[in-house]
This record gives C-alpha cells, sequence and structure tokens, in this order.
C-alpha cells in the first residue's frame, strides 16, 4: 500500500500547488503508516521532494511532449499507482490537477473526489470533507470503493517542512499511452504576471472603476504587491478585461491568502467564487455594499484616491 | 453533426442555501432551479451548430422528474429533443455512467458537458463519460471550431490557454468564453410553444452503482463583522494586513 501524489511542475519547476500536495499527501501517509510517492513530469531537480518527506519518485520525461498531455500522464499515474499498489492517488486543485483526477479515477477505476479541504475525516472507508454549492457549503462524502484519487483544494492544507528530508529513490522510465484524438499545438501565455490560480494575492476590480482606462489603479497594486489581477462578470461582460480574469461562481474560484476588492459591490454569485480566500479586505464608496459582510478590512472611500495611496504606500515599505 | 449537451439541474446563483432532514438534503423550499450555467454556456454553441451546420441537438439530464422544467426550456432555447434517464443523480460517476449507456448507443460525434455543476461541484462527470466511452475530453473549453473533419479548440489553463486540434467524437467541459454572455439565448414565445411538440423521452436506468455517498452537509461558519479603517488612515490597514492577518 502506498500513496501517489502527481507533482506538476512548470519550465522543470514544481508548482506550489503540488508542494502542498506533497505536504498532504505526507500527512496521509504517515497516518497510514505508508510511502509517498510521486509523479512527475520534467522535473529537473528532485531535492525539494526529498524535504517534503517524499519516499520516491518517478521523474518522468517530457521529450516526448511539448506540452501537458493528459493521456499519458493519466495512463502513466495509473501504470504506477497500480504497480505500487496505491490506495490513493493525489492531485492539486490546479487546471492540470483537476483536469487529470476525474480521468485518472475512471482508468484506475477508483472514486474521485475534488474540492477536498484537510485531512480524510477517516481511512476506512474513507471518508473526505469537501466545498461544494461553489463554496456556499460543504459536504462530508464517503467513497464505496477502496481506491480513491482526490484533488486537493488549492491553499487549504498549507505547505509544511519536513523535519528529516527523506532519502529519494528516482526512476526514470517511460509508459505506455494509446494515441489520442487531440493534440496541443501551443500554448499562449496570458501575461508575464501571476496567474489567478497560482496567485498569493490578487486584486480585483468591479464596475466601481468605472472603465478600463482607470485600470491602471488595480495593476500598479497588483504589481506592487506581486498580485494576479481579477475582475468582477460585468467588466469581463463589457470588454474591459478578459474573461479570464472574471471570477466568481460563473468564473474562477479564488483561494489566495488575500483578496482586495476595489469597486465591486460583493453579489452573492461574486463571493461565492472569493469566499475560500483566507483574508478579504474591500475598497467602496458604498457603506451598504454587501462586500462589507463578508469582508475582514473595509475602507469605506473613493477608489480613485484610496488605491494610489495604499500603492505608493506600499510601494515605499517594500522599497525600504 | 449529432451533439449530446448533459444538462445539470441547480438552485439558481442567488439562492440561499440550507439543508433538512438532520443535514443529510438539500433544502429546495422556494428554491428556483436553472440550467447549470456552464452547461447553458455549452447548449449556446451547440445550438450555433445546429443553426449553422444543421447540426441535431440532444439536450439530457439524469434525474427524476423534477429536472423536465429545464429539460423544457432547453427545447425552448432550440434543442431538438431531451432525454431524461430516471434514476438519482448520487454522485458524478453515477450521472457519467448512465450518460455513456445512453451516448453508447446513439453515437454522438460531440459531447458537451459543463466544466463543473455550481452545486455538485465535481467538474468530473465529462472527464469520466469520455473516459468510459474511451474519447478524448477537453476541460475548461473555450473556443470549438470545426473546419471540416478537423476541430480547433482551446482550453484555459492557469496563467493562459492552449490551442488544440482534433477530430470527432469528443467531449468537452464547456465554460464561459466559449460563447459571449450576449449570445446565450431567452427562450421566446414561439420558442416555448415550439418545445411542447417536442419530444421528451425518460428512459429507464441501467444497473450501475455510484461509487460515494453523501453523509452530511456543513454551512460555513458565521463570520465575524468587517473591521472598518478610515479612509485617511492607510497606514493603519497596512499595518493590520501585515502584523494581525499576515497577509502581506
Ligand atoms: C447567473 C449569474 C451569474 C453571475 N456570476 C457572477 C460571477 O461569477 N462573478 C461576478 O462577479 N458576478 C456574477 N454575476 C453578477 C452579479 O450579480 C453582479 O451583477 C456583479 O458581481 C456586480 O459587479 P460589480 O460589483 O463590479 O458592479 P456593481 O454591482 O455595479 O458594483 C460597483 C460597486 O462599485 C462601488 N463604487 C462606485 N464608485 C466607486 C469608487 N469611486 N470607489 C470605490 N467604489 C466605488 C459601488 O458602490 C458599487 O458597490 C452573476 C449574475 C448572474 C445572474
Ligand atoms: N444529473 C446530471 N444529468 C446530466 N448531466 C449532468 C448531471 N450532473 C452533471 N452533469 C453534467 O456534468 C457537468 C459537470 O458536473 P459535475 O461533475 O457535477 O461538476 C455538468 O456541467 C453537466 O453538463
Amino acid at each position: 500500500m502506498s500513496v501517489l501524489i502527481y507533482i506538476e511542475t512548470r519550465e522543470g519547476k514544481i508548482k506550489k500547488s503540488s508542494l502542498e500536495v506533497a505536504s498532504y499527501g505526507r500527512a496521509i501517509a504517515d497516518a497510514k503508516k505508508s510511502p509517498l510517492i510521486a509523479v512527475s513530469f520534467g522535473l529537473e531537480d528532485t531535492s525539494l521532494l526529498s524535504e517534503r518527506g517524499v519516499n520516491k519518485v518517478y521523474a518522468i520525461s517530457t521529450e516526448q511532449d511539448a506540452y501537458f498531455n493528459v493521456n499519458r500522464y493519466s495512463s502513466t499515474l495509473v501504470q504506477i499507482a497500480t504497480s505500487e499498489g496505491a490506495e490513493l492517488v493525489i492531485v492539486s486543485g490546479s487546471a492540470n490537477g483537476r483536469y487529470l483526477g476525474p480521468i485518472v479515477a475512471a482508468k484506475f477505476e477508483a472514486t474521485y473526489f475534488s474540492n477536498v479541504i484537510g485531512l480524510p475525516l477517516s481511512y476506512k472507508p474513507l471518508e473526505v470533507k469537501r466545498s461544494c454549492f461553489t463554496n456556499k457549503a460543504f459536504n462530508q462524502s464517503i467513497s464505496h470503493k477502496d481506491k480513491v484519487v482526490i484533488s486537493l483544494s488549492t491553499n487549504s492544507f498549507g505547505v509544511h517542512d519536513q523535519e528529516n528530508s527523506s532519502e529519494i529513490i528516482e526512476i526514470t522510465s517511460d509508459y505506455e499511452a494509446s494515441a489520442s484524438a487531440l493534440e496541443v499545438i501551443s500554448v499562449e501565455k496570458s501575461t508575464d504576471k501571476v496567474s489567478i490560480a497560482d496567485a498569493d494575492i490578487v486584486v480585483s476590480g468591479g464596475r466601481g472603476l468605472k472603465g478600463p482606462e482607470n485600470w491602471h489603479l488595480i495593476e500598479d497594486l497588483a504589481s506592487v504587491l506581486g498580485a494576479a489581477t481579477a475582475c468582477s462578470k460585468p467588466v469581463s461582460d463589457m470588454g474591459w478585461r478578459p474573461h479570464s480574469e472574471h471570477v466568481g461562481q460563473t468564473g474562477k474560484p479564488v483561494a489566495s491568502n488575500l483578496y482586495i476588492a476595489i469597486g465591486v459591490s460583493g453579489a452573492i454569485q461574486h463571493l461565492a467564487g472569493i469566499n475560500s480566500s483566507k483574508v478579504k479586505v474591500v475598497i467602496n464608496t458604498d457603506p451598504e455594499a454587501p462586500f462589507f459582510k463578508a469582508a475582514d478590512y473595509g475602507i469605506v472611500g473613493d477608489a480613485f484616491e484610496v488605491v494610489p495611496e495604499l500603492t505608493s504606500k506600499l510601494k515605499a515599505l517594500k522599497e525600504a | 453533426m449529432k451533439i449530446l449537451v448533459c444538462i445539470s439541474n441547480v438552485p439558481d446563483t442567488t439562492s440561499k442555501i440550507n439543508f433538512i432532514d438532520e443535514n443529510r438534503a438539500f433544502d429546495n423550499q422556494g428554491v428556483t432551479f436553472v440550467i447549470n450555467p456552464n452547461d447553458e454556456f455549452g447548449l449556446t454553441r451547440a445550438i450555433w451548430f445546429q443553426k449553422k451546420e444543421s447540426a441535431t441537438v440532444t439536450v439530457a439530464s439524469v434525474g427524476d422528474a423534477s429536472c423536465e422544467a429545464i429539460l423544457r426550456k432547453c427545447l425552448a432555447i432550440g434543442a431538438d429533443n431531451a432525454v431524461r434517464i430516471d434514476a438519482e443523480a448520487k454522485d458524478g460517476f453515477y450521472v457519467a455512467a448512465h450518460l455513456a449507456a445512453y451516448a453508447e448507443k446513439e453515437a454522438f460525434d460531440l459531447i458537451i458537458t459543463g466544466r463543473e455543476s455550481i452545486d455538485y461541484n465535481g467538474g468530473m462527470v465529462g472527464g469520466i463519460l469520455a473516459t468510459l466511452l474511451k474519447i478524448p475530453y477537453l476541460a475548461n473549453c473555450i473556443s470549438l471550431e470545426k473546419e471540416g473533419d478537423a476541430i480547433h479548440l482551446q482550453r484555459e489553463i492557469d496563467g493562459g490557454k492552449e490551442i488544440l486540434k482534433g477530430t470527432l467524437p469528443l467531449v468537452i467541459g464547456a465554460q464561459k468564453g466559449l460563447v459571449e454572455e450576449k449570445d446565450l439565448i431567452i427562450p421566446n414565445m414561439r420558442g416555448i410553444m415550439q418545445a411542447r411538440q417536442k419530444s421528451l423521452t425518460v428512459l429507464t436506468p441501467t444497473e450501475s452503482n455510484p461509487s460515494s455517498s453523501i453523509s452530511t452537509f456543513q454551512k460555513p461558519p458565521a463570520k465575524g463583522p468587517v473591521k472598518l479603517v478610515e479612509a485617511n488612515n492607510i497606514d493603519l490597514l497596512i499595518d493590520l494586513l501585515q502584523n494581525e492577518a499576515n497577509a502581506l
């Protein structure tokens, strides 16, 4: 019996959401007294995984694929999970993690639980807590099968240091996958900035900013904080900002440590998507705006005055 | 081209979420149900193919009779026919297994699911359905074009998008971006009248077992009141974020 984790890389480096998966996998492996095995594609350096307590790494080369290959990656994960006798496969809550999860579960004939927060509540049968109703509620789900694939909700467990780094066995090998009728031709990066999914801090603007020409307020603050930029639905519907920045129930979920909402009223559909952010700050002229009920900190004030001041003070602080 | 759009019936986005039966069941008292928004984006794209490429569009739900109102709405929007698989949607695997059994017989070219349902949030039915049918799945699909036999697709990824090429048959997970908000179709009187003439077939479920069950639901704990900071005291906000919230 073992616990298998999928470690996602970007340009050879481990993504933060996958380091969280490693910490989470270690805690489960400790509870189950089983080894922790990582599978990664195109990973340059496995030492970071040893610091997280991974016992064995399958470092698969990506020579065959220039890009993420869902068919090969899922087949490889299932072949290794089977040969290692794994009962649990854990992926992150990233776009690729959530893409692989159900496919791996179907091929592995396992139960699939997405949006899992926290360690399992029990192991036999496996029971987890997961968010549902787009973060408006949680449910406790019990697997009817012994084999389970979990997608861990981003930022719900955290990255933890391991006292003793473990010795790592590295295995490089290739696994077979059937040909797929889908082929990635290219990847377009939206910007060089951090993406909403990966960001610790997200700065978001709503209709209160009056027009796209004022977005430098959001971008300047975001750049000082190293944050991703986001927006409300009407802002992307009107074409002020790209669709990829729309957050909320019908847009992207945000699970950052800090979410700063500027000129966003805080409609229920917006709040649903950002509920799992840890600390929420609102800046709005209207003290009655619903966002004040959901936020931890708030300023009743005009974005056009408050935001530039906030940005310059933070900048001074960072430079100091 | 034969298109299947899988429709999940979900509480309207403004619904208050409450539970009954000692937190074992969702309280649907006073709740309005709507087409899952991601499925509506997918349906809108399917109707486009129906108009431009004379595709036929079937909508299907796994659920009891209460989801027929939503299937009728899909017919009023323009779907050609509807299917209800008469089984309680116990979990995503169970739903996918029933849809797969149905789709297997009908040989659809394109199957559209939503990226995720806004109630269960599994993000799983499409991927499992495709795997059961042994055809490819594209999650987070934000563009789907057909050019002869070639299909051009885009998938939203963290921080960008992937450009892909493929062939049918195929399953996609639709989401915002696949169509524009303004393209969403509001059923008119004519559509609603025509929908009454269209077929809504009820199928008996196949033998299949759910892979999981929900023991209880919980609501998030109540949140404390917001801490207000004066607009002329930004230093205090920064101090609180740094030292109290540890967020900077
Ligand atoms: C089915 C459905 C799904 C939806 N899904 C989503 C979703 O996923 N995400 C989403 O965001 N919305 C969603 N919505 C829309 C949602 O209901 C709201 O309409 C939307 O969130 C409002 O956007 P907003 O806050 O930017 O604009 P508004 O509601 O217009 O709010 C603007 C705010 O800016 C403030 N303001 C004005 N001037 C200033 C200033 N100078 N400085 C500071 N503040 C100022 C105002 O007081 C106001 O509170 C959905 C709606 C439906 C029906
Ligand atoms: N009961 C159902 N009947 C038909 N399709 C469904 C049902 N539940 C989910 N789906 C489809 O699967 C998608 C993903 O749902 P989920 O895996 O629950 O997030 C939805 O957007 C629908 O297209």
